[in-house]
């Protein structure tokens, strides 16, 4: 077992904690957590899965990187919305969807 | 009813982790390598790092859109940002504020050699642009830097700058007969441009993430 | 230098920096000026591809024929690749057709709103650049970036100048979107790892030569979170709130275009890496497009608020687009009727949100019970509600009735019978929902008391009159567009 598949093994691991926090948690700030926890674990799986043979390979750090950035986007285009609605419901959970 | 929903997907997500994994070691080795590509071409790339050669070269389009990603999330942030209250900064602590005139020099110093580094190192302008984005966090959480208002004329070229020339010359090199191809005696130079004006306007971008929401 | 490929991306990039710098007024006719050139260059894209001959539709349609441009001039799999062909130019020309008159329409409908909508042109123009990336996108890396694009553009959109109903509204479309690009993105992961490429054209025969679990895994995953991502039943509880909810011309946009983006990239892939794959889950999308007509429909026909029920009726609408997938086959019927309904619906929900708006505005109230007696002081926007119906009923001439005839006759091929049922049902729900609307307005008398008209604007009507005419329209010049789908360069 190299570092790279214990890497990888970590991010699949993480990848699926985020995807249930995201489902499951009612806090806006601990589901933004969530997914952060997810793009964690894809990029792990990313670089650790494609340099499990142990040479390095820059193509997937690079898409890392970039994938870092967009990550950043999201987390913060996130909470604009998360603090906008607490501005103006008091509260940081979304409401019940309604029937129509 | 909650409880159990709540197990069910626990448990669906364990069997799929366990699933991802087992699958994960039977894979044979991949069929394609790439890495041996990269260094084949590092020489016609115009930098000595692999990483900011696949960044700003092999793969400089993705590095393009992912600016547009960066510059559109702020702009949500500020179609979301209501601006008629405020825009205080914090409240002054002398040593904080000591600490920050002291940081944020040095701050600027290491932005400058994140992004000189990245030519044949670790570093470049994300790195950079991170760096000057903290420097600006920290004036303004010593009271030091007001937080932001509506963006002004001068701001949003700033704001907007690095993705607008780095827009411009893919398009000019569109004259090469393709997006970023960058000719190989130029590459070095066009980069560095690039990564210039992008170090500015990801610092002023990320400055802006956290200053508009302040 | 005039290729239009690259500048179909560049263009719209450019326009929303500009608009951004320049502020709403003088943003709003550079974003029209800049679509505008978009539409020719999509058309000069669909003649370059249509002229380079045909092939028996959707056998074809990989990307290995295509129309291509290296980016930075290196090749796929070291660099990346955009590449055109039939299916890539009819989004192309959707798209441009689409947003040209949905923004003249959104000029006059936010004109004297300017605080609101000052993001509303950049935020546009990146969601049009999202979307030309994606349809000519040949890597499956660089997919992920343009999906965000159009995921986090169209989250802001909603979420613009929102009240506390619509920030939720975003909030929930965003995590929907989230996990869905997530979970295509360890998709991405594991193929890199497993074939240690991204490129599609590379990849294709790769995946047919071997395919170890994780890739099956990776395919999977990246269809579940593409159907999450294009609401298909029941991943579609993001999508009524969040159309319905947003201002008139950003639910235009939405539902005529967004969902449409990744469901083409789903058909990419299941007609092209994913294809040795996909037949043994084919039935899937269909059950759950069948189970999403009937559902939608029932929530359409149900629905107190007139944009809720055009929102309802889209998650009706996409059903039928899935329903392509077990019918896949050589004689390529299946792929000229999803295209069909991809066009046919896009400018059909276009016009009609369009049309809401219009209502909305002049009545200043959003339920259906509030139209009564519309009818004579908006004629034009009644006519193209109606007209706009026509197509999402599937009756003839229209786009709609092209798709709808198509669909019925690969099932019939196949001998698939319930499909004809579901499909035949799923018009006669959409006749009960747009009567519902058709007839408030032509029968009803108004309450005066409660309905004080507003001026409508002229320009507003006629721009969804314009839209829904095309759906009409379109179904007369369909066979261009089935061949176009066929098209290979």
């Amino acid at each position: 077992m190299t570092t790279g598949l214990i890497f990888a093994c970590a991010g699949a691991i993480l990848f699926t904690m985020g995807v249930a926090g995201v489902m499951l948690l009612d806090h806006l700030l601990r589901r933004i957590l969530a997914f952060n926890l997810m793009g964690s674990g894809v990029f792990l799986v990313l670089v650790g899965l494609a340099q499990r043979a142990g040479n390095p390979d820059p193509v997937p750090q690079a898409m890392v990187i970039t994938g870092i950035v967009v990550a950043v986007a999201a987390t913060a285009l996130a909470l604009a919305l998360a603090r906008r609605l607490f501005t103006l419901s008091g509260g940081y959970t979304l409401p019940e969807t309604p029937d129509d | 009813m909650k409880p159990l929903k709540h197990l069910t997907l626990i448990l669906a997500a364990s069997a799929f982790a366990a699933l991802l994994i087992a699958a994960m070691f039977a894979l044979p080795p991949p069929t394609v390598n790439l890495a041996a590509s990269v260094a084949a071409d590092m020489d016609r790339s115009g930098t000595a790092h692999p990483v900011t050669a696949v960044l700003l070269n092999f793969r400089g389009y993705d590095t393009l859109l992912e600016i547009g990603v960066l510059l559109l999330a702020l702009l949500v942030v500020l179609a979301v940002s209501p601006r008629e209250q405020h825009a205080g900064s914090a409240a002054a602590e002398p040593v904080l504020q000591m600490l920050a005139r002291i940081a944020v020099p040095l701050m600027l110093l290491a932005a400058g050699y994140l992004l000189w580094a990245g030519a044949y190192r670790p570093g470049g302008a994300f790195q950079a642009g991170a760096v000057l984005g903290a420097a600006a966090v920290l004036l303004f959480l010593a009271g030091l830097l007001p937080g932001w208002n509506a963006p002004t004329l001068r701001l949003r070229w700033g704001l907007a700058g690095g993705f607008l020339v780095f827009l411009a010359v893919a398009a000019a090199l569109l004259g090469q007969g393709a997006l970023l191809r960058y000719p190989p005696e130029a590459a070095g130079a066009l980069i560095l441009l690039i990564e210039a004006a992008l170090t500015v306007s990801l610092g002023l971008i990320l400055a802006g993430l956290f200053l508009f929401l302040s | 230098m005039t290729d239009p490929l690259a500048w179909l991306i560049l263009l719209p990039l450019f326009w929303a920096t500009g608009a951004f710098l320049l502020g709403p007024g003088r943003g709003a006719r550079l974003a029209i000026a800049g679509v505008a050139v978009q539409l020719w260059l999509a058309f000069a894209l669909a003649a370059k591809v249509g002229a380079g001959g045909t092939a028996p539709a959707g056998s074809a349609a990989s990307m290995g024929t295509a129309i291509k441009h290296a980016i930075g001039g290196w090749g796929a799999p070291l660099g990346i690749d955009l590449a055109a062909d039939g299916l890539t130019a009819v989004m192309l020309l959707l798209t441009q057709g689409v947003a040209l008159p949905l923004l003249l329409f959104a000029r006059g409908y936010f004109a004297g709103d300017s605080a609101a909508v000052r993001y509303f042109w950049p935020l546009t123009g990146f969601l049009l650049a999202g979307f030309n990336a994606l349809f000519l996108a040949a890597d499956l890396f660089n997919l992920y970036v343009t999906l965000e694009l159009v995921g986090l553009a169209a989250v802001g959109m909603v979420a613009m100048s929102g009240t506390a109903a619509q920030i939720a509204a975003a909030l929930r479309y965003l995590f929907a979107t989230l996990i869905g690009s997530g979970m295509y993105l360890l998709g991405v992961a594991l193929i890199y790892g497993a074939y240690g490429t991204v490129s599609i054209v590379t990849l294709t025969p790769l995946v047919n030569a071997d395919a170890p679990t994780a890739v099956k895994i990776a395919g999977g995953l990246m269809l579940l979170g593409l159907m999450l991502k294009t609401a298909l039943f029941p991943f579609h509880y993001w999508l009524p709130p969040a159309h319905g909810g947003a201002p008139a011309p950003v639910s235009a946009l939405l539902s005529a275009l967004v969902v449409k983006a990744s469901f083409y990239l789903i058909l990419r892939l299941w007609t092209g890496p994913f294809a040795p794959l996909a037949d043994a889950v084919a039935w899937l999308p269909a059950l759950l497009g069948s189970a999403a007509i009937l559902w939608g429909s029932w929530q359409a026909i149900r629905a107190v608020r007139l944009k809720m029920l055009v929102a309802w009726s889209t998650v009706a609408q996409l059903g039928y687009l899935f329903l392509i997938f077990p019918l896949l086959g050589a004689d390529g019927l299946a792929l000229q009727a999803g295209g069909m309904q991809v066009v046919a619906h896009g400018l059909a929900k276009a016009a009609m949100f369009a049309a809401v708006g219009v209502l909305i505005h002049v009545t200043g109230r959003d339920a259906v019970a509030d139209v009564a007696g519309a009818a004579s002081r908006m004629p034009v926007t009644l006519f193209a509600f109606g007209l706009a119906g026509v197509t999402l009923m599937g009756l003839p001439p229209s786009g709609g009735f092209l798709a709808k005839w198509l669909l019925i006759e690969a099932a019939l091929a196949q001998g698939q019978w319930w499909m004809v049922a579901v499909i035949l049902s799923g018009g006669l729900l959409a006749a009960v929902y747009v009567f519902r609307v058709l007839r408030q307005a032509f029968l009803l008398v108004p309450n005066e008391r409660r309905h004080r008209f507003a001026k409508s604007a002229p320009l507003l009507e006629w721009m969804a009159f314009a839209l829904a005419a095309a759906s009409v329209l379109v179904g007369l010049r369909g066979m261009e567009i089935v061949r176009l789908l066929g098209a290979v360069a």
